[in-house]
């Protein structure tokens, strides 16, 4: 850029930017260490100096709840945790000190958690002043220099771009930490659990009857057997459907029939699962009771594995379809000419020409939808029942995996239980199959895209 | 094989495709014929309306309309009045109430009803100097009776609700005492407790849903924008980007209850966020919905032609010049769509909100964000899951209304997705 005769690397615009995030960084860092070191503080504070008044990590969270309440409120009295009091709260601090007015007398505060509050008020304000000190330093300083640095050479754009990549890339890096964190939940606690429930009869179990008090039975197996008997009616009823209506939309539908069916089944898609549960339960659920279970005398209850199976195959139909859609689609016209060319009608060509060439990503979009109903909840939460067991009988009721996580997860938790924490042996196990599914489905597919390309 | 015998079979399959079509299309059809028919009903309420001259002696002893002196008259006082006045109100209309007992009659006013009355007089104490028009809830079971889940035959076992009762309603429906109308409170008011489903509304359920949204809105677009840049204009092809690309393809299929399990542990149990707060439901629902976003944007930023960065590049731009003047403000549109289908699927999402506590019973409105984010709320799929396992049908009634409000807002999202697509995608 070219401006009075000297040429700029950047424009003024960028050496603003690059000066306001010398200050800015810098400055913020400063901050968060300071945040970071004094909740630390607090937190030590109150394991040595309250270590009388508990006995276990529970008491300890119990009482610096407590205390941390008390003294929050001691803070916000009379200012807004507004930045212009806050700042004139801190500089009557450092001229007057704390002074007499945290008296908690007629509180109910034990000494200890008195003298506590006392010290955290002290401490929060303390490190108000450090963050004033420390922040308006720093900035002054980095002003300093980085309006030093700024002239015509300065390449700020190239600096200010590189902030930019940078952000771009712990951005995309959250997706990985969301991974890592689902991971390591899932195992920690997994750990924690099997320190107290063995593996084998966990992974073995066939029995599931946990106690509120203890020392129940976790066996998986029945769950894994719900699960799986769920999603095998799902696939019956959606792989089909699904398919056939894909061969029917892309080879066979007129444009004007086409141009209100996939939208139609689109909403299919759409519909929130807490939808479909209601629907198992409400209206599938009953009518597969009083007009199959109850003739047939196999099955008294509403809910039964049939209808949230059923209502799950509805809630797949849309995904398979759309899955098979594109798989047909993506097979070469020329595949389709030549077997017209040779006589075939059309069934003909697709039963034996577009079918064969498609199975291999006709295979994943199938695991796809299977690791879908295996993590579907809300469906077999309402439909499916809660009695855990191992029956071949599509009309009782069963438990599966998902609907055993939301059970212990829910309402009270007691985190040192095996009760509670199975959940989470549950959860790792459930997205260990869905991995398992995706990665074998995601590597059919590219595989058979690759075919084609 | 005969050439009949091929046509044959070539119209039998076509016919196979064309029932699974319309198998589906059926399946759609009577899902909505379900909820909309189970849950229209809950629009509409029944409720005694009736003449209201409170007595001011009983509910302001000061006579000064001291709010603090006031409020010490509990709801059990306004109960009293209430029934009171009732009694007058159907003696001026001439309708004969001995059958009932006291209890009997008392109980035709819902529980909730002497709570609203308080609640009105406490806000306009000028209502105790005049008489006025007063809208009083009627119980939950004579509300069943005008909607077909209570009959006669129904009334004589069921201990909440007697045959008199329903007897006298129908006296005061003619004479225009009982009145079944259409009930904004539904929307409005917050959830009430088993024995009152006449009362339960979606207030907080809205509240605590807008407040998510806003938080997926200001988390999972940036976020979302970011990385599909990142990912399409900068990153170098090597195993980081394979791995982060890896990722995102599997985060979108992890069962969505798993980040429930990861809102449990790492935001609730490790950050020290609080139970059951809109804060913890919109970060779940964030990392939930990112790969949704970072799918539709990376399409997006794809379709924009190589030409127009080239020509950016070629006037001296930089690269991220390049990027965010040109591409990004072209990509736009579809990134847009990408994230309002995001924000409809958090909006319906479930199982998660269940993990990390927004199923407990709240009827205390959060206040204005930013604080409000942090206190306890409910969301409209948690409030539907919550009402649909209570036992009173009333309760699943309500349950399949507020399906029809998250569905019509789904279907109004959908639709703005499309529409705004329309409207401002660009052809290439």
């Amino acid at each position: 850029m070219r401006s009075s005769g000297i040429y700029l690397h950047s424009s003024a615009q960028h050496h603003a930017w690059f000066g306001f995030l010398a200050i800015l960084i810098p400055s913020a860092l400063f901050l968060i260490g300071i945040f970071l070191i004094e909740n630390y503080l607090i937190n030590s504070l109150i394991e040595i100096e309250g270590a009388t008044l508990f006995n276990s990590s529970a008491d300890f969270i119990l009482l610096k709840e407590r205390v941390l309440e008390f003294s929050n409120n001691k803070l916000s009295e009379g200012r807004d945790f507004l930045f212009i009091s806050s700042f004139a709260a801190t500089v009557s601090y450092l001229f007057f000190g704390l002074g007499n007015n945290l008296d908690f007398g007629s509180e109910a505060l034990s000494v200890v958690e008195n003298t506590l509050v006392y010290s955290i008020v002290k401490l929060r304000m303390d490190s108000n002043l450090i963050e004033l000190a420390i922040g308006l330093t720093v900035s002054i300083v980095s002003f300093y220099f980085s309006l030093k640095r700024i002239s015509s050479k300065t390449n700020s754009r190239d600096k200010i771009e590189f902030f930019i990549k940078v952000i771009l890339f712990g951005c995309s890096l959250i997706a990985v930490m969301t991974t890592i964190g689902i991971v390591v939940a899932l195992v920690s606690e997994t750990t924690n659990f099997l320190k107290m429930y063995p593996l084998d009869e966990f992974l073995f179990g066939t029995v599931w009857n946990p106690q509120f008090r203890g020392g129940g039975a976790l066996g998986v197996l029945p769950l894994l057997w719900g699960t799986l008997y769920v999603s095998f009616i799902a696939l019956i009823l959606s792989v089909p459907v699904g398919l056939f209506s894909a061969i029917y939309l892309s080879e066979y539908a007129t444009k004007r029939f086409r141009s209100f069916a996939k939208p139609g089944m689109e909403l299919l898609a759409g519909i929130p699962t807490i939808v479909y549960g209601l629907f198992a339960l409400v209206t599938v659920g009953p009518i597969l009771r009083d007009y199959f279970a109850q003739p047939l005398s196999i099955g008294t209850s509403a809910n039964s594995v049939m209808a949230a199976g059923l209502v799950m195959g509805i809630m797949l139909i849309p995904f398979v379809s759309s899955l098979s859609d594109d798989i047909i689609n993506a097979v070469p016209q020329n595949l389709r000419d030549g077997s017209y060319a040779l006589g075939a009608t059309k069934s003909e060509t697709i039963k034996k020409v577009i079918l064969p060439a498609a199975l291999p990503g006709i295979v994943g979009a199938v695991l796809l939808a299977t690791s879908r109903a295996v993590g579907e909840t809300m469906i077999v939460v309402l439909g499916a029942g809660a009695a855990a067991k191992i029956s071949g009988n599509p009309f009782e009721g069963m438990a599966t995996i998902t609907a055993k996580i939301v059970n212990q997860l829910t309402g009270d938790k007691e985190f040192e239980s095996p009760e509670t924490l199975v959940a989470f042996a549950l959860g790792l196990t459930l997205f260990c199959i869905t991995l398992l599914l995706n990665v074998v489905a995601l590597q059919i597919v590219r595989k058979y895209r690759e075919q084609y390309d | 094989m005969s050439l009949i015998l091929r046509n044959r079979r070539e119209k039998r399959f076509k016919a196979i495709g064309f029932s699974a079509i319309v198998f589906s299309l059926l399946c759609v059809i009577s899902l909505f014929a379900s909820v909309i028919t189970a849950g229209a009903p809950s629009f509409k309420q029944t409720f005694l309306k009736f003449e209201l001259d409170l007595p001011a002696e009983k509910l302001d002893k000061s006579g000064e309309k001291d709010i603090t002196i006031m409020k010490k008259i509990s709801t059990v006082g306004y109960k009293k009045i209430l029934l009171q006045q009732l009694k007058l109100n159907l003696d001026k209309n001439g309708i004969d109430y001995s059958q009932l007992s006291k209890k009997e009659l008392q109980n035709m006013i819902s529980k909730e009803a002497p709570a609203q009355l308080r609640y009105a007089v406490l806000a306009d104490p000028t209502l105790l100097d005049k008489t006025f028009s007063w809208e009083t809830l009627a119980n939950g079971r004579v509300d069943a009776y005008y909607k077909g889940r209570v009959t006669f035959e129904s009334a004589q076992i069921d201990v909440m609700v007697s045959p008199k009762q329903l007897i006298l309603a129908d006296v005061m429906k003619d004479a225009g005492v009982l009145v079944v109308k259409f009930n904004p409170q539904f929307f409005t008011w917050p959830d009430a407790s088993d024995l009152r489903p006449e009362a339960a509304g979606l207030g907080v359920a809205f509240l605590g849903s807008f407040y998510m949204m806003l938080i997926v809105f200001f988390l999972a677009v940036p976020i979302s924008v970011c990385t599909s840049i990142f990912l399409e204009e900068f990153a170098p092809t090597n195993r980081i980007t394979d791995f982060i690309e890896i990722n995102i393809s599997n985060l979108a299929a992890v069962p969505s209850i798993v980040f429930g399990i990861l809102g449990l542990s790492l935001f609730i149990n490790f950050g020290g966020l609080p139970q059951s707060a809109p804060i913890v439901g919109g970060l779940c629902l964030t990392l939930m919905t990112l790969p949704t976003v970072v799918i539709a944007s990376r399409a997006s930023i794809k379709a924009v032609p190589p030409s127009l960065r080239d020509a950016a590049l070629a006037l001296g731009a930089s690269k991220t010049q390049a990027v965010f003047h040109h591409v990004l403000p072209s990509a736009a549109p579809g990134i847009l769509t990408g994230t309002i289908i995001g924000l409809a699927q958090a909006l319906g999402e479930t199982a998660p909100l269940l993990l990390i506590g927004m199923v407990a019973f709240v009827r205390e409105f959060p206040s204005l964000p930013p604080g409000g984010v942090m206190e306890p709320a409910t969301a409209l799929p948690v409030q539907i899951y919550n009402w649909t396992v209570r036992g009173d049908p009333a309760f699943v009634e309500r349950a399949s209304g507020a399906i029809i409000v998250l569905l019509t807002f789904m279907i109004a999202m959908n639709l703005l997705a499309i529409i705004l697509r329309r409207r401002l995608e660009k052809r290439w």
